[in-house]
């Protein structure tokens, strides 16, 4: 019997971006549907009635919701390739806390520099600066946070970087300048098609964020 | 080689508690190592340098922080008493009712707590719908893990041990029998377990510290409106 899998996403979410990296890796086909979160369609709120978010992955009829746990459950139910999370529990241990890491930290901060002004947006620029600096740290000469293959981490972090030039912009200043090393990470990541096929343009989503500025009257 | 299991903890952070909790239930051996939150150790800053806070796991030299990941990796290392269910999608839901409690059920009940007034009223509402989704999850189970306790039920244990400590404390009821009468009668479940029971910080004590941060919570809000 064929598995059913559907995907409820937003073309802009670097959580959906999350799980659809995984489901290539992992070779999967998948039915892909793209929400209106203005007018979100009675499936998501049937599927996902405690948030009412995106994204949300139906297999076989059945949903789970979060990017992280959606992420895992796709490496525990097929795990015969590419595993995203290593076999070692210490490691799997470091693995979800540096995923933990990044939810806690890069969105809010990120959502910051471009929604707000002044004192508030160079708050945030530092704190992510440093965030960055500290995962730029646990990468250290590794190929791939997850050591010699991409992983959990890797998944996790690398759908931010589609945003990057946005919050660059809207910020004024450079990641690569202070964190070369993790933007060659994000490059390397963007050479294997799972990643590709997955991110949208960083222009795509910059010109995104100015529409949604001068909606929100945010200059 | 003897296993060394070593738990950085305080006193009464709730978090550090789920890991006592967990240790004890599967009968782990472990050495615990009370902080002083106002004077952290060196060893904590150095084996939990990005967030420095309680609980770190040490085991066998290598720390591990982040309640949530120690849960796991006790429950992957030591697989007597599993915490998470086997099948993959019960576990999936287990890790989502899990960060449910956390992200909403705990910041929903924390703010009805610490706040005052309309932030107050505002909190209570938001912790009503949120402990309905529970209220509802746990239908026809005696705990959210099944017959016995399991990783939600560690998660949220707080709940049976806490709550019952704010309501006393600011004279308001937070989880009402009658509106959620299978929540209220998990709280008093697993409160009642012996290694849940035999493993909670002292009653008066807690009072003592909560009602404490309240005090300092209304003074501050007050000196900043004026």
């Amino acid at each position: 019997m064929a598995d059913e899998i559907m995907l409820l996403d937003w073309w802009s979410s670097m959580f959906g971006m999350r799980v659809r990296i995984a489901l290539v890796e992992k070779g999967l086909k998948y039915e892909s549907r793209e929400e209106d979160l203005n007018n979100k369609s009675p499936l998501l709120l049937e599927m996902n009635p405690v948030h009412t978010k995106i994204p949300v992955l139906i297999h076989n009829g059945k949903p789970i919701c979060e990017s992280p746990i959606i992420v895992q459950y796709i490496d525990e139910v097929w795990k015969d390739k590419s595993p995203l999370l290593p076999a070692d529990p210490y490691q799997r241990a470091r693995a979800r806390f540096w995923a933990d890491y990044i939810d806690n930290k890069i969105f809010q901060l990120g959502g910051k520099i471009w929604t707000r002004k002044g004192e508030d947006r160079e708050a945030a620029k530092k704190e992510l600066m440093e965030c960055l600096k500290i995962l730029e740290g646990e990468l250290g000469e590794k190929p791939y946070f997850g050591g010699e293959n991409f992983g959990f981490v890797d998944v996790s972090l690398v759908t931010f970087s589609c945003w990057f030039y946005a919050y660059e912009s809207c910020g004024n200043f450079s990641i690569e300048a202070e964190c070369p090393k993790l933007i060659a990470w994000t490059k390397r990541c963007l050479q294997k098609s799972s990643v590709s096929s997955s991110l949208p343009d960083p222009l795509k989503i910059h010109d995104f964020v100015v529409q949604l500025r001068k909606k929100f009257g945010i200059e | 080689m003897g296993e060394e299991v070593k738990l950085f903890r305080s006193w009464s952070s709730p978090f550090a508690l789920r890991i006592v909790w967990a240790l004890e239930i599967k009968g782990i051996e472990y050495e615990a190592v009370f902080e002083d939150l106002s004077n952290k150790s060196p060893l904590l800053l150095q084996y939990n340098p990005v967030h420095k806070k309680v609980p770190i796991l040490v085991h066998n030299g290598r720390p591990i922080a982040e309640s949530f990941v120690i849960l796991e990796y006790i429950d992957e290392t030591w697989k007597q008493v599993p915490l998470l269910p086997e099948d993959p999608y019960e576990r999936a839901m287990a890790r989502f009712w899990a960060k449910f409690c956390d992200d909403k059920v705990l910041t929903s009940i924390w703010s009805a707590f610490i706040k005052q007034g309309k932030e107050q009223e505002e909190a209570l509402v938001a912790a009503a719908e949120n402990l309905k989704f529970l209220e509802k999850e746990m239908k026809g189970k005696k705990f959210f893990g099944g017959e016995r306790i399991g990783y939600v039920d560690i998660v949220l244990g707080w709940l049976a041990n806490l709550v019952s400590i704010f309501e006393e404390i600011v004279g308001l009821k937070i989880v009402d029998e009658g509106k959620f009468p299978l929540l209220y009668s998990w709280m008093q479940d697993f409160a009642e377990a012996p290694i849940i029971r035999d493993n909670c910080p002292p009653r008066d004590k807690m009072i003592v510290k909560f009602q404490a941060l309240l005090d300092a919570a209304i003074a501050s809000s007050s000196s900043s409106s004026k």
